[in-house]
């Protein structure tokens, strides 16, 4: 006769759940039940044998075993579940190659430049910016003269054209494929009074040989916010906010002066290189900084054109060019895979 | 514009890392592109200035030479074999270890100590050749006297040059002067200018030329001098390094006078030979139509006016601004010289330059506007260098004719403007004290710190052309402080209404339903030939196509109306390269079709946008699963079904034979509500040979934006409430003729109250169906919001159904 102890307990506790362990068959279980929980099971002499305790042991050890007892039954049931299951599926054979490839489901994707599109605009329409767009066939009014670029003006080299054959053009209404997403300023403007605050997308075109930095034809995003009171601090303050939704929040912006003929004070921004953070490398030629975008305060020959008074109106305009922004954040090298639509290309970008 | 480091110091004694020298300049808006440097690989320990001082035989070799070199305290005698040495030069001098380029070698290499014939010799007497400098190493290179022995080369002979890209409104940094002045602001120095007087001891200058101007507004000021008795010949070798630096070639002392004074100052400046001026007049006026002048470049040129030349008694003898004549230049024999020094128009030389494809040093410099003021200086200035070089008796006086005078220009900056714009108030004292680093001098009625705030008039230096507004004050304020000093701000101001965008929302659910349908998106170039319109069928019926009149390609001369074209040529480039896989893509694009009268623009074109998709190639890349067929019409169809389910447009498709692009049999027209919005079918077998498609299935379709965004949403794919009571399914099989379209019985089906939708899905000719004749079978779904329906409301439904399909379409039922 065993006698019952805490010891005794978890000893048959510790030995049933392994042998419970190896069981493959349904008999196995059988025999596994009756040898531990059967009338003459080991668990239920040991149960039997509380009797003989006295009260306090008999409280204390009886907890213990009908524990045991419980998870016996719980854990047989399971194990029964199990090993049935096993059974039923053992005895149909449609088992699958689960390593087989599915149904080959077309992939489709937009292209790299409008996803680009979307995701630059997208910044600047959480800041309050509206999306609209403009003619690619413009007049050069638009184009040039409305930007305070002059017939003759050596700024307009800046600008190789793409003239289109217009019958008016004697009559001096020169007809262009916008070069820049500019002439949208003077064209918004003249439409709407401030408060303005756009983004405007879209194609431009410049006479230019093409070569793995330089397209003819390429996607702008140009940007205006024309009020009462807004500041070239406002301009640096929206652009560094652009940068980081762009670029990542660690990087750090660039202001410096540049040229252009419509704004004045005239900016171009750069961020640090985020292929080496700025220590120098191929793609920032050795810099450190990579240009983004140009910008500036509206020139108030641009503000005078359309019929406002720079006196009370100021404003900050904006110009990105978006393939070279998806190059630099996809690594793309060269500029012609974005138009000759190579499925090989479309597919990865 | 090339700046070499050693020039910019003849006026500004800039002492900062070359590096930071042109970060600052960049960030000022003068950018430095690139610097090359010479004399960085000379280490300053082992690459120092040296001074012989004797030079004996060589025991054992008669061509060699034992000079001994002064390194400042310290004597090495050395072997050498130049002829040139000789005691009392200042020489480079080479320790051992020190990296130069070896002739023997061909490469950069560590100098090692040589037993040279029995005698050591710890270092070398360099050549230019031995230095990275120069082609010579017959000779070691001897420098100029003020070379102090033990100074490390690189401080004597070492130099950077700066690129600098300069902005079309700063003619005035096409100048070593122009930049120095920058430098000057950036750095807290004061840039000295170049001495401009001489001794006039010829003759009075109005008794050798005298000076006409004809048009006042085409030249401004002409300037001139005299110069007697010169001797024209090679330049002195500190001219010569100067202009090599800077990539210009040395020609005679004269015209590199005239061209080490346009890159100083940024005057270009002319030197005739004075001889050759009939009747020593100048005269500057229009050409006359037709009239030729050879000028220096060989070429013989036709002018017209309003050109403007420079001309004798009787000819021409240069093209103002641009080039001078070929008769006229200074020769070797020439003995007297004119200097000009004058001011041209800028339109009128750029479009002179333009027109006869003529762009100079010259000409870039006028169009882009350079003060006149320049004209006087620069010529003392090269005429005094002239004198220096080439010897001769200067004029006295000059001429310096100057019917263009305008009032000094004033420009004015005010506490309320710079707040307005900037956002910040650098302060009065702040604002005058940057601008007079830039050279400004203050215009007298100033006013300081009153009621309204300080107020500042300017007066611009004589260097610059591009100062005229308040901003333009604001802009040198914030370069020169920094644009980093400027705050940072969020705007502030209210954000304006949003505008609806309705069609531009529809394309980009347009987009994105195609995508998500499994095709690419392509974007291609808008510009075609006629022969991709012609072939891709585009140009019947359409209006003509707007032409390019400057081309780049015959292939991009048009532009397009249709997208077709490049889309079948997308296709074609993809499968010369693809494995034989599917391709599904498409284009959201737009097309420039002549102006119409009531177009918002009056004269522009419409540009209409179009969207064009095209499938060709195994329906499925190759797959275990099944067998996989050529995509054809319905898997264009399915596109745009599934594109327009997404636009909440229901369309109907009627059999399209009527144009030429597809297949007859194999179209159909799209139209959403009664309108027509584009086509879909399979591409014509003629078209897909024009486009090297040959042998393949291509199936398109193109929709119009416009036409969809018109065609009104339908309604009935607005919100109803999902019904409460089950749907029951029937299936009917149907014998009908075989031309009777599947739409027609449908929307006879469809029009029955109970039915809630219906699709064919099966279509059988052959045994069991009477020849002429088809099996059609539609799964009709039945639900009422009434209740649940019974097996007999369904049988009576259906019983109806059929009996309007007999009466209108002769079906029967297929038992």
């Amino acid at each position: 006769m065993v006698v019952t102890s805490l010891d005794n307990i978890e000893a048959v506790r510790v030995a049933a759940l392994a042998e419970l362990e190896s069981i493959e068959t349904l008999e196995g279980l059988e025999r596994w039940r009756v040898s531990h929980v059967g009338r003459n099971g080991d668990l239920t002499k040991l149960l039997r044998g509380l009797g003989s305790l006295d009260p306090e042991s008999r409280r204390e050890m009886g907890a213990a075993g009908n524990r045991v007892k419980a998870l016996f039954e719980e854990r047989l049931s399971v194990k029964e579940e199990v090993l049935k299951r096993a059974l039923l599926y053992a005895s149909v054979d449609d088992s699958i190659d689960v390593t087989l490839p599915g149904w080959p489901i077309p992939g489709g994707r937009l292209h790299p430049t409008t996803r680009m599109v979307r995701d630059l605009c997208g910044a600047f329409v959480s800041m309050g910016f509206q999306i609209m767009e403009g003619p690619e066939v413009e007049w050069d009014r638009y184009n040039f003269e409305a930007l305070n670029i002059p017939r003759d003006h050596p700024a307009r080299d800046m600008w190789n054209t793409l003239w289109v054959n217009y019958a008016d053009e004697r009559e001096g209404r020169p007809m262009l494929l916008r070069t820049h997403t500019s002439p949208m300023q003077a064209r918004i403007m003249e439409k709407t009074s401030p408060p303005i605050r756009v983004v405007v997308p879209g194609k431009c075109y410049r006479y230019e040989a093409t070569d793995a930095t330089h397209e003819w034809h390429f996607v702008q995003i140009e940007g205006l916010a024309v009020d009462r009171g807004i500041t070239f601090s406002d301009l640096k303050g929206t652009l560094y906010e652009f940068a980081r939704r762009t670029f990542g929040e660690e990087r750090r912006v660039r202001f410096r002066c540049d040229y252009f003929p419509f704004v004045e004070p005239g900016v171009d921004m750069s961020v640090d290189c985020f292929a080496c953070d700025g220590g120098g490398c191929r793609v920032c030629s050795n810099t450190g900084w990579i240009e983004i975008l140009g910008a500036g305060m509206v020139h108030p020959r641009v503000l005078e054109g359309v019929g406002y008074d720079p006196s009370i109106y100021t404003g900050f305009a904006f110009g990105l060019g978006v393939e070279r922004i998806a190059m630099l954040k996809h690594g793309i090298e060269d500029i012609r895979s974005f138009y000759s639509n190579d499925v090989r290309f479309l597919q990865q970008t | 514009m090339l700046v070499p480091l050693s020039w910019l110091k003849e006026y500004v004694p800039v002492d900062i890392p070359t590096a930071e020298l042109a970060h600052r300049l960049t960030m000022a808006g003068v950018e430095v592109g690139g610097i090359k440097e010479t004399g960085a690989e000379w280490d300053p320990g082992k690459v120092v200035v040296g001074e012989v001082v004797k030079v004996e035989p060589h025991p054992n070799a008669d061509r060699l030479t034992l000079p001994t070199v002064d390194l400042g305290g310290e004597a090495v005698t050395v072997v050498c074999g130049a002829p040139n040495v000789a005691a009392g030069q200042k020489i480079a001098f080479a320790r051992e270890g020190a990296r130069l380029f070896s002739a023997r070698s061909g490469r950069i290499e560590p100098l090692r100590a040589a037993n040279i014939r029995g005698v050591k010799s710890a270092g070398m007497v360099c050549s230019a050749l031995e230095l990275g400098i120069g082609d010579d190493h017959h000779g070691i290179l001897v420098l100029d006297e003020d070379a102090a022995p033990g100074m490390p080369l690189v401080h004597h002979l070492g130099d950077a040059v700066l690129d600098v890209d300069v902005t079309p409104n700063r003619p005035d940094c096409l100048s070593v002067l122009g930049v120095a002045h920058e430098v000057a602001a950036l750095t807290g120095l004061r840039a000295a200018e170049p001495e401009l007087d001489y001794p006039e001891e010829g003759d009075p200058i109005e008794d050798q030329v005298s000076v006409e101007i004809a048009d006042p507004h085409l030249c401004p000021r002409y300037a001139a001098s005299v110069i007697a008795g010169v001797r024209v010949e090679p330049s002195p070798r500190w001219l010569q390094e100067a202009l090599e630096k800077v990539g210009q070639r040395p020609i005679s002392n004269i015209v590199d006078v005239t061209n080490y004074v346009m890159l100083e100052y940024g005057q270009p400046l002319h030197a005739f030979d004075v001889e050759k001026l009939k009747g020593a007049r100048v005269v500057v006026r229009p050409a006359r139509q037709g009239e030729a002048l050879a000028m220096l470049d060989g070429e013989t040129r036709e002018l017209s006016p309003p050109m403007l030349t420079i001309a004798d008694a009787h000819d021409a003898v240069a093209l103002a601004g641009v080039m001078g004549g070929s008769e006229t230049a200074v020769s070797d024999g020439t003995a007297n010289i004119l200097i000009e020094s004058a001011n041209f128009d800028p339109v009128n030389t750029r479009r002179t330059a333009r027109a006869l494809r003529l762009g100079t040093e010259a000409s870039y410099r006028f169009e882009r506007g350079i003060r006149a003021e320049l004209a006087p200086r620069a010529l003392r200035r090269a005429t005094r260098l002239m004198l220096e070089v080439a010897g001769g008796r200067a004029s006295k006086g000059i001429v310096d004719s100057y019917p263009g005078r305008r009032a000094a220009p004033t420009a004015r900056v005010t506490q309320r403007r710079m707040k307005q714009v900037l956002g910040v108030d650098f302060g009065s004292e702040k604002v005058e004290s940057t601008l007079a680093s830039l050279g400004f001098e203050p215009a007298g009625d100033s006013k300081g710190d009153g009621a309204q705030g300080w107020d500042l008039r300017m007066h611009p230096p004589y260097w610059r052309s591009d100062i005229a507004i308040e901003e333009d004050l604001i802009e040198e304020v914030a370069r020169i402080v920094g644009y980093d000093a400027v705050p940072t701000t969020t705007l502030s101001t209210p954000i304006p209404h949003p505008q609806p965008r309705p069609r531009e929302d529809m394309r980009e659910e347009l987009r994105d339903a195609l995508a998500a349908a499994g095709m690419y998106e392509t974007i291609s170039y808008p510009l075609t030939s006629l022969k991709t319109l012609t072939d891709s069928e585009a140009l019947a019926g359409a209006p003509d196509p707007l032409r390019v009149a400057n081309p780049m390609s015959a292939n991009m001369q048009l532009l397009r109306t249709s997208l077709r074209g490049s889309m079948l040529e997308t296709l074609a480039s993809n499968l010369r390269v693809s494995t034989g896989k599917g391709l599904r893509l498409f284009e959201i694009g737009r097309v420039y079709l002549p102006p119409k009268e009531e177009s918002e623009e009056r004269g522009l074109p419409e540009e209409r946008e179009v969207v064009v998709g095209a499938v060709t190639g195994p329906r499925y890349d190759l797959t275990w699963l099944a067998d996989s067929g050529d995509m054809d019409f319905f898997d264009a169809k399915g596109m745009v079904e599934a594109a327009l389910r997404r636009l909440r447009l229901s369309a109907a498709y009627e059999p399209e034979a009527a144009q030429p692009f597809m297949q007859p049999g194999k179209a159909a027209a799209v139209s959403c509500n009664g309108k027509a919005v584009g086509l879909v079918g399979e591409v014509g077998l003629e078209v897909l040979e024009r486009f090297d498609l040959g042998g393949r299935r291509v199936a398109m379709f193109e929709l119009d934006l416009e036409s969809l965004h018109r065609a009104a949403p339908d309604q009935s794919y607005g919100y109803r409430a999902i019904g409460r009571f089950p749907e029951s399914e029937r299936d009917v099989a149907l014998i009908v003729d075989s031309g009777v379209a599947s739409a027609h019985v449908q929307a006879i089906i469809d029009r029955h109250k109970l039915v809630k939708s219906s699709i064919p899905f099966d279509i059988y000719a052959g045994e069991g169906v009477p020849a002429g004749k088809k099996s059609l079978a539609f799964r009709v779904t039945y639900q009422s919001d009434r209740g649940t329906l019974t097996a007999e409301q369904i049988d009576r439904a259906q019983a109806g159904i059929l009996r309007q399909l007999s009466s209108k379409l002769g079906a029967a039922i297929r038992m």
